[in-house]
């Protein structure tokens, strides 16, 4: 398998709401510590370490 | 009780009166490596002189984790069981978040080795066994007082000057192995550096005496209520003595942290009362770093000398005898002429990659429990936190990973239905046999198993019956096979079938260094 990078949640912008609702009324630590939990919880539901090297890399190299 | 520091007697070498014949092989530094070294020598009938600078065994306890690999490479020179015997067993390790625990691992759960997953034993134990077994040894010549001084490389030999109380002499071997530890000399003497990552982290290590009923268990706590926002980690050793070891933090004063009324109230919190009495203490910073080659021509670095790490995996001295392990027998071939030099770089190659594996994990585990800010604190703190509601993220709360022998990259004939614990490059599972083990029966010949089914004609094999033991770490779902092992017991190669001709071609490529 390999990341999937087209669309692939069918309410991207419920989920997408969710995620700033989760960080809603955090400071920039308490969001900093949020996000580090959620991305431990969603890189062990993937499992696959070579789509989370993937991941890792297209998070590193679209940031510009 | 405290140990006795007696100290071992020096007496003038015979070097100071008439120059001594050239010796096949001098090890420097008569600690755990050095000592280990000569004796394992000694198994293979080569003889060594044995030079230190000091007379006593090592002050405080030092290394005291003995994982089964160095339990069995002990053995097999004469000092396993009295380690077994003297030492606390454990296999259990619990890691605790705050007052609660999160994760704890069972390093042996199935019985059937000689030797346990660990023993804590104080390293002067090991050091005074391994010097009596020495003492009694026909083949290794111990020198205590005598402080190599300069060494020098020459086209057939090295050369060591050294010092004793009745003044200076020199030696000549064919080669020297560099066993002086973390600070080697020799390694100064030769202008090599280290190279590898450094920790801005201090730890705080203490032996108590206490008498308490702690289980013979490894404890280890992150951010305890006792030692607000650091780590600390309690292991039981013999004599009533246990050892704490506190982080402290880089911004610490070491000097202010080394006395004794600022450790007994940390440790009074730890403990609860104050009721012990102070054994040793240290502090203590880390790195995890290694030589680059650890043979530099006729002056072979082992142990310590070659590479060190933070000391959470027990990867340090348990390293050091993997070193031993993988050089004794390839020297003793050498020395004795039964093959080449260049066997040596395969005890090169082999123990740099050994090297490299404890490096990555001693390295992984220093970064979980001293995270730099940012990151590295971020997802540190977020495993903590996630372990006492997920159960994903206990396993990856890292305490320290406990050292295992690494499996050698070695290119050689395997099987696919034979099982993965005894691919070659592993270390041959220990197995019960009549009323002994698999491993003395092996001893540290080049060894060839026929499990299952007879050797082949001219091929000399032990013959096994498949026990469940047997079956389960040699077999797999086969019925028969043929294990080549080499002298330090780690697997060569292994067919279902094979002629002795293919048998002994893989024989003579080991010995050759090209297996």
């Amino acid at each position: 398998m390999s990341l999937i990078t087209a669309k692939n949640i069918e309410d991207h912008d419920g989920a997408y709401a969710d995620l700033l609702a989760a960080h809603r009324g955090l400071d920039t630590e308490a969001s900093a510590a949020l996000n580090a939990r959620l991305i431990l919880i969603l890189m062990n539901h993937i499992g696959d370490r070579a789509v989370l090297r993937e991941a890792i890399d297209l998070a590193r190299t679209s940031g510009t | 009780m405290a140990y006795d520091y007696a100290p071992f007697p020096y007496i003038a070498p015979p070097g100071l009166a008439a120059p001594e014949p050239r010796h096949p092989v001098i090890i420097v530094g008569a600690g755990p490596i050095g000592l280990a070294a000569a004796l394992e020598l000694a198994n293979h009938g080569v003889r060594s002189v044995v030079l230190d600078d000091n007379n006593v065994v090592s002050v405080g306890s030092r290394a005291i984790c003995w994982a089964k690999r160095s339990l069995e490479i002990l053995d097999r020179i004469g000092v396993g069981e009295a380690c077994v015997e003297k030492g606390v067993t454990w296999k259990v390790g619990r890691t605790h978040h705050r007052a609660k625990e999160v994760f704890n691992f069972d390093l042996l759960p199935d019985p059937g080795y000689k030797m346990p997953a660990f023993v804590n034993l104080q390293q002067y134990y090991v050091e005074e066994y391994l010097v009596t077994r020495c003492e009694e040894s026909d083949l290794v010549d111990l020198r205590f007082k005598n402080k190599v001084v300069s060494v020098d490389q020459g086209e057939d030999c090295a050369t060591l000057s050294i010092e004793t109380p009745d003044g200076p002499y020199t030696l000549e071997a064919e080669f020297v192995l560099a066993c002086d530890g973390a600070k080697s000399p020799i390694r100064t003497m030769l202008g090599l550096d280290f190279e590898g990552e450094l920790f801005e982290e201090r730890f705080l290590i203490a032996d108590i005496e206490m008498e308490a009923d702690f289980p013979a268990e490894r404890w280890f706590w992150f951010e305890p209520e006792f030692h607000s926002g650091q780590s600390a980690l309690l292991h039981k050793q013999p004599d009533n003595i246990y050892r704490i070891d506190l982080q402290l933090g880089w911004g610490s004063d070491p000097e202010e942290e080394a006395k004794a009324e600022n450790i007994i109230p940390r440790i009074e919190k730890v403990v609860g009362h104050s009721d012990f009495k102070l054994d040793w203490t240290s502090i203590y910073t880390f790195q995890c770093r290694r030589l680059k080659r650890f043979v530099h021509d006729r002056i072979l670095f082992v142990g310590d000398s070659a590479h060190v790490v933070s000391p959470f995996g027990a990867r340090g001295g348990n390293g050091g005898l993997q070193d031993v392990d993988a050089l004794g027998w390839r020297l003793a071939a050498v020395v004795t002429g039964r093959a080449p030099r260049a066997l040596l770089d395969r005890y090169d190659a082999e123990r740099t990659y050994g090297s490299d594996e404890n490096i990555m994990n001693s390295s992984r585990s220093t970064r979980f429990m001293s995270p730099s800010d940012g990151a590295d604190r971020w997802f540190r703190d977020a495993t903590l936190a996630l372990a006492s509601h997920a159960e994903f993220a206990r396993p990856m709360v890292n305490s320290g990973r406990l050292s295992m022998p690494c499996i050698y990259p070695i290119n050689a004939p395997d099987a696919p239905g034979l099982p993965a614990v005894s691919r070659p490059g592993s270390v041959a599972p220990d197995a019960p046999q009549g009323n002994g083990w698999l491993l003395s029966m092996l001893g540290g010949q080049m060894t060839v198993l026929a499990i299952g089914q007879p050797a082949p004609d001219g091929i000399e094999a032990i013959t096994l019956e498949p026990s469940p033991e047997i079956t389960a770490r040699y077999l797999g779902d086969e019925k028969a096979a043929i294990y080549l092992i080499r002298p330090d017991q780690v697997v060569a190669a292994r067919w279902t079938k094979a002629d002795a001709a293919t048998i002994q071609a893989q024989i003579d490529a080991i010995w050759e260094g090209r297996a």
